[in-house]
C-alpha cells in the first residue's frame, strides 16, 4: 500500500513536469530569443494539435514581430504568443443564439460518437435551468440503442421526449417532435441526430431533409444548428467542419471531452479558416460541466 | 485514410526522381514534405522528429539502388522504414482453456461497443461460438446497445441492467458467460478518460476478476497529438495486448497506428472500416505501409471481391464473357456483384494508380440504379435479344423505368460496344476485372 501511494505521487509529479516542459515554461527563464527558442514553441502548438499550417503561420508571426517590437525575453514571447491566440479566437466568441419563437429549434449533428447525445442532454439541462420547457427529438434512429440513451437524459433533466421506433425516418421523427411542441407552447426542440461520417453523402443530405423539416414550421429555424466536436480528435477536425458547414450552414461549434489531456488546440485552425462562432466546450460528465466558450482561458489551458 | 500521407509522399518522388544522387540537400527538401505530411496525419510530434532523424540517416549518402531513380530509392527507404515501424500481423491469442476472454477498453465514444460487436461477427464468421458481456454501468442504455447488436447477429449477450456495481456486474456476466460453452468471449467496458483515477482503478480491478487473455485498446483513427499519452496511461495501468483502429472509413490519416506501434511496441489487431457488422478485419502492416506509399491496396480488394462476389455465379459470368454471350441480364448481375463491393470510391481507391489521383472524383452510384431499372423493364426475351428493341419497346422501357428514351438508347449502345470489346479479349485470350468495362457511366 505504501508502495502505491509513493508510485502514484510519483506519476503525478512526473505528468506535472512533463506538463510544463511541455508548456513552454522554457519561455520564463529565457533571457535571449533565438531559433531554439521558436521551435519550442512550435513543437508545443504542434503537441496541442494547432496543425502545421497555423503553426507555421503563428511562428512567422512570432519571428517578424518579436523583431518589430524588439522583444527581448521568453516572458514577453509568450505574452505575445498569447496575445496572436487570442486574437484568432475572439472572432468566434459566440453565444447561444434563440430567437424566441415557439419553438426554437436546436439541430445538433456531428460524426459518430462526438458526444452529440451527451450534449443535448447537458444543454436541456442548462436551459430548464432558466426555466424554459425544453423537447427532445430523438432523431438518431441508426445507432443501437441511441434513442435508449436520449429517454436517460429526458428523464433526469425532466425534458419530454419525441420518439419513434429505431430505424425510422429521423425527418418524420423531428416533424413530430416540433409540430408538438408547437402545439403545446414549448419553448425549445434540441434535435439529436445520428452521427455520420462528413464522408458519407447520402447521410449528408439526409442532414438536408431534416432542416427542410424544421424550415416547413418557421423560416427562422433551427435557430441553431450546433457541430459537436470531438476534443480528442486531431487534424480531422478541420475537415469535419469543412464539409458539415458546407452542407448544413453550421451556425456554432460546440467542443466535446476537454477534460482530458487534450487541449483542443485544432480550433485555432478552424477559427482562422472558417470563423464558425464556438459556442460551449465540454469539459467533464456532470451537467455543469457544459461551459461558454472563453477565448483567454482557453488559450490559458492551451498554454498551460 | 492515409490518402493525405499518401498524395505528399507521391509528390516527393516526383521531386526527388531528377536527383543523380541522395545528398543532404535533396534529402531535406524531400523529409521537410514528409514531416509535415506525418504531422497533417497526427502521427505524435516526437514520433515525427525520431522518424525523420532515423530516415535521414538512412538516405544521406546512399546509392541510388540499381534500377530505380533516386524518388524511388527514397520511397523503398522509407517503405523498410514504416514496415519496421508498424512491426508484424499479429493473430489473437486463444486461450488453453476456453473460453477466451477478450477485453475491449478505451476512451468514450471510440466505438467500443460496435466494435464488441463487429469482433464477434467476425470470429463467428470463423467458425467459433462467440458471446458478448457488458460491464458498462454508466452510459445511459449502453448495455441495450450492446444486445441489440449481439441480436443482429445471433450471438448471446450477457448482461444486468439492475446491478449498478461493475464488479459485481463483471463477476455475474463472467460467471454466467463462462457456462455457455464459448470459444470467446469479448467483455465491453465503460468509456473512461486515462487520468480519472477511481475510474482507471476500477479497470484494473475488471482485469484482475476477469483475467482477459487480450485487453485491446480501441483507439479511434481520428484522434490527435494526446492519443499516444492516453494509450500509454492505459497500457501502464491495465497492460495492453493490442490495439483496434475504428472509423477508418472516414478520411481520418490514423497517424495514431504509427505513434502506437513507435512509442508502445504493442501490436494493431484489427481495423473497422465501416458502419455495418461486417466492416471489420484484421490489420496487416504491409498493406497499411504500401498504402501510406501510394503502392495501393490490391490485397485488400482481392479480398473484398472475394467475399462479395458469387463464386459460381462469376465463373459462369466468366464463360458467357469469354463466349461474348454477355447479354443485358449479366450485365445487370455484373453491377449488382459490383454494388456488393461497397462504396465504389473505397473500391477505387484500392487500385494502384488510381488512389492519388481519385481524390476529387465522385463515382454516382445513382446511375447503377437507373440502369437496374431500365434493365427491370424490360422483357427476358429483350434482355437477352437486345437488337428486337424498336422505338416503341424504348419508349414502354423508358415510360416503365422512368427514365427517357436516351438513357434507354445510351445503355443499350454501352452494351454493345461492352459486347465488341468482350470478343476482342477473347481473341486475345485475355480476361479482365469489371473495372476495366469501357464507357461505364461513372
Amino acid at each position: 500500500m505504501f508502495k502505491s501511494v509513493v508510485d502514484r505521487l510519483k506519476k503525478g509529479l512526473n505528468k506535472t513536469k512533463k506538463q510544463l516542459s511541455e508548456s513552454l515554461s522554457v519561455l520564463n527563464f529565457a533571457r535571449s530569443i533565438d531559433e531554439s527558442l521558436f521551435e519550442e514553441v512550435e513543437f508545443a502548438l504542434l503537441k496541442a494539435d494547432v496543425g502545421v499550417e497555423a503553426t507555421e503561420e503563428i511562428i512567422d508571426f512570432l519571428k517578424k514581430e518579436s523583431k518589430k517590437r524588439k522583444i527581448k525575453d521568453g516572458e514577453q514571447l509568450k505574452q505575445l504568443l498569447k496575445e496572436k491566440l487570442v486574437e484568432i479566437l475572439s472572432c468566434c466568441r459566440g453565444q447561444l443564439n434563440l430567437i424566441g419563437e415557439k419553438p426554437d429549434v436546436i439541430l445538433f449533428l456531428g460524426i459518430n460518437g462526438s458526444g452529440k447525445t451527451t450534449t443535448v442532454g447537458k444543454l436541456a439541462a442548462l436551459l430548464k435551468r432558466e426555466g424554459k420547457s425544453v423537447v427532445l427529438a430523438a432523431a438518431d434512429t441508426f445507432r443501437a440503442a441511441a434513442i435508449e440513451q436520449l429517454e436517460v437524459w429526458a428523464d433526469r433533466v425532466g425534458a419530454r421526449i419525441v420518439k419513434h421506433q429505431a430505424g425510422a425516418d429521423p425527418a418524420a421523427v423531428v416533424y413530430d417532435a416540433v409540430n408538438s411542441a408547437k402545439a403545446r407552447g414549448d419553448d425549445i426542440v434540441l434535435v439529436d441526430t445520428a452521427g455520420r461520417l462528413h464522408t458519407k453523402e447520402h447521410l449528408m443530405k439526409e442532414l438536408q431533409k431534416i432542416k427542410k423539416t424544421i424550415q416547413k414550421f418557421s423560416p427562422n429555424q433551427p435557430c441553431e444548428t450546433l457541430l459537436v466536436l470531438d476534443g480528442t480528435i486531431g487534424q480531422n477536425s478541420i475537415k469535419q467542419a469543412e464539409v458539415f458547414k458546407q452542407a448544413t450552414d453550421v451556425t456554432g461549434i460546440v467542443i466535446t471531452k476537454l477534460d482530458g489531456t487534450a487541449k483542443g488546440g485544432v480550433l485555432i485552425p478552424i477559427c482562422q479558416k472558417l470563423k464558425i462562432p464556438i459556442k460551449f466546450i465540454g469539459v467533464g460528465e456532470d451537467i455543469e460541466d457544459l461551459q461558454p466558450f472563453d477565448p483567454e482561458n482557453f488559450v490559458e489551458a492551451l498554454l498551460g | 485514410m492515409f490518402d493525405l500521407l499518401t498524395e505528399k509522399f507521391s509528390s516527393v518522388v516526383e521531386k526527388l526522381k531528377r536527383a543523380k544522387k541522395l545528398d543532404e540537400k535533396t534529402v531535406d527538401e524531400a523529409l521537410k514534405d514528409i514531416r509535415r505530411a506525418l504531422l497533417e496525419a497526427d502521427v505524435n510530434v516526437e514520433v515525427v522528429q525520431q522518424f525523420i532523424l532515423d530516415i535521414k540517416q538512412k538516405l544521406v549518402g546512399q546509392e541510388v539502388i540499381k534500377g530505380l531513380n533516386a524518388g524511388e530509392t527514397v520511397i523503398k527507404l522509407i517503405y523498410d522504414e514504416l514496415l519496421n515501424i508498424l512491426g508484424e500481423a499479429e493473430p489473437l491469442t486463444k486461450a488453453e482453456k476456453p473460453p477466451t476472454i477478450i477485453m475491449l477498453v478505451g476512451l468514450q465514444g471510440t466505438g467500443k461497443t460496435t466494435t464488441a460487436g463487429k469482433l464477434a461477427n467476425y470470429l463467428k464468421s470463423k467458425g467459433f461460438t462467440v458471446g458478448v458481456a457488458s460491464t458498462d454501468v454508466r452510459r445511459p442504455a449502453a448495455a441495450k446497445q450492446l444486445c441489440t447488436l449481439a441480436q443482429t447477429i445471433d450471438v448471446p449477450c450477457f448482461v444486468d441492467e439492475n446491478e449498478k456495481d461493475a464488479l459485481k456486474l463483471t463477476e455475474k456476466v463472467i460467471n454466467q458467460a463462462k457456462n455457455a460453452g464459448l470459444s470467446y468471449l469479448i467483455l465491453d467496458t465503460a468509456g473512461r478518460l486515462h487520468i480519472d483515477e477511481e475510474l482507471m482503478d476500477e479497470l484494473v480491478k475488471i482485469k484482475e476478476k476477469v483475467h482477459p487473455h487480450e485487453i485491446l485498446y480501441v483507439a479511434d483513427s481520428m484522434q490527435g497529438q494526446e492519443a499516444i499519452e492516453t494509450a500509454k496511461e492505459y497500457h501502464d495501468r491495465v497492460g495492453l495486448t493490442g490495439v483496434i483502429l475504428t472509423k477508418v472509413d472516414g478520411d481520418a490519416k490514423g497517424g495514431i497506428a504509427l505513434s502506437v506501434r513507435k512509442v508502445l511496441g504493442v501490436p494493431i489487431k484489427f481495423v473497422g472500416v465501416g458502419e455495418k457488422i461486417s466492416d471489420f478485419e484484421p490489420f496487416y502492416p504491409d498493406r497499411l505501409a504500401q498504402r501510406i506509399l501510394g503502392l495501393g491496396d490490391i490485397q485488400s480488394l482481392i479480398e473484398k471481391m472475394e467475399a462479395a462476389i458469387d463464386e459460381d455465379k462469376a465463373k459462369k459470368m466468366a464463360e458467357r464473357v469469354m463466349n461474348a454471350e454477355f447479354t443485358l441480364e449479366d450485365l445487370k448481375e455484373q453491377l449488382q456483384m459490383i454494388k456488393n463491393l461497397g462504396p465504389l470510391e473505397n473500391v477505387l481507391k484500392m487500385i494502384p494508380g488510381i488512389g492519388s489521383k481519385i481524390k476529387d472524383l465522385k463515382v454516382d452510384e445513382k446511375q447503377f440504379v437507373k440502369i437496374e431499372a431500365i434493365i427491370n423493364s424490360m422483357t427476358p426475351e429483350e434482355r437477352e435479344k437486345p437488337h428486337i428493341i424498336n422505338g416503341s419497346r424504348k419508349k414502354r422501357i423508358a415510360r416503365g423505368s422512368g427514365t427517357t428514351i436516351m438513357d434507354v438508347n445510351k445503355l443499350l449502345k454501352q452494351h454493345k460496344e461492352m459486347k465488341k470489346m468482350m470478343k476482342k479479349m477473347k481473341k486475345s485470350g485475355k480476361m479482365k476485372l469489371p473495372f476495366n468495362m469501357p464507357n461505364l457511366p461513372f
